[in-house]
């Protein structure tokens, strides 16, 4: 019997500040069909409880850069969410 | 390190971007407020992306040393901070003023629009809130929606 392999990644996603607040966790391990971006990771995020309060467009980073939405990620990622900054 | 719990020692970083060609020294130092649209605050903490804020201070650091003919030092503090503490310092040192001035103030600008650190003010009336630059304006019309950063950081 042929089935549809359907290939995942893991990626790590960390979130700080008041996005940690809102999900009531500050890192988790998401597995997500690939190819994946950054915006599907946010999709499955919101799915979270509290994670309807994420806004439309945060800004992200993932390996410690700041990236677009479209950004693909690959397994292993290190996938942050960011709340506005507020540094100096 | 860029980041630090410790109080920031602005003699240190003076020394640590000086030398005998570079003349002109400008020193940017930030410190706790004591209010925040009319609100009194009594402290302040700052959290922090660890990695990220060394990643992107090392790259703000090179593109504004690549920019102009400067040495720069910078530092962020974390955690708890009262009124009057200093929470960053910029300092740019360079043959001549003017571009000492601009190095400075650019590497501050750039920390403040790309740098992952984020602060919880406390208020006299108790109230602890997260700092958000973009509350109250529209969402997807908001300052950091519109941010790029791919672009910025090249």
């Amino acid at each position: 019997m042929t089935g549809t392999v359907v290939s995942t990644i893991t990626v790590r996603v960390l979130l700080f500040a008041s996005y940690s607040d809102v999900l009531g966790l500050d890192s988790l391990e998401l597995t997500i069909e690939k190819p994946a971006t950054v915006s599907d990771a946010l999709n499955r995020l919101r799915s979270l409880p509290g994670g309807e309060r994420l806004p439309a467009k945060p800004l992200c980073a993932v390996n410690l850069r700041h990236v677009q939405p479209t950004t693909p990620l690959s397994a292993g990622d290190e996938l942050a969410i960011l709340p506005p900054l507020a540094g100096g | 390190m860029y980041l630090s719990q410790h109080p920031v020692d602005l003699a240190t970083l003076i020394a640590a971007a000086q030398s005998p060609e570079r003349g002109g020294i400008a020193c940017f130092l930030g410190t706790v407020r004591n209010h925040h649209h009319g609100r009194e605050v009594l402290r302040l903490e700052y959290s922090a992306y660890a990695p990220m804020v060394e990643a992107e201070c090392a790259r703000i650091v090179a593109e504004a040393q690549s920019r102009w003919n400067v040495a720069v030092a910078l530092k962020h503090r974390v955690g708890r901070l009262e009124v009057g503490d200093a929470a960053v310092a910029v300092v740019a040192a360079s043959a001549h003023r003017d571009e000492a001035f601009i190095a400075c103030r650019h590497v501050i600008e750039e920390l403040k629009r790309r740098v992952p650190i984020w602060k919880r003010e406390f208020y006299a009336d108790g109230a602890v809130v997260w700092v958000d630059s973009t509350a109250g304006s529209q969402a997807g019309d908001r300052p950091q929606d519109c941010f790029d950063p791919c672009g910025a950081s090249q």
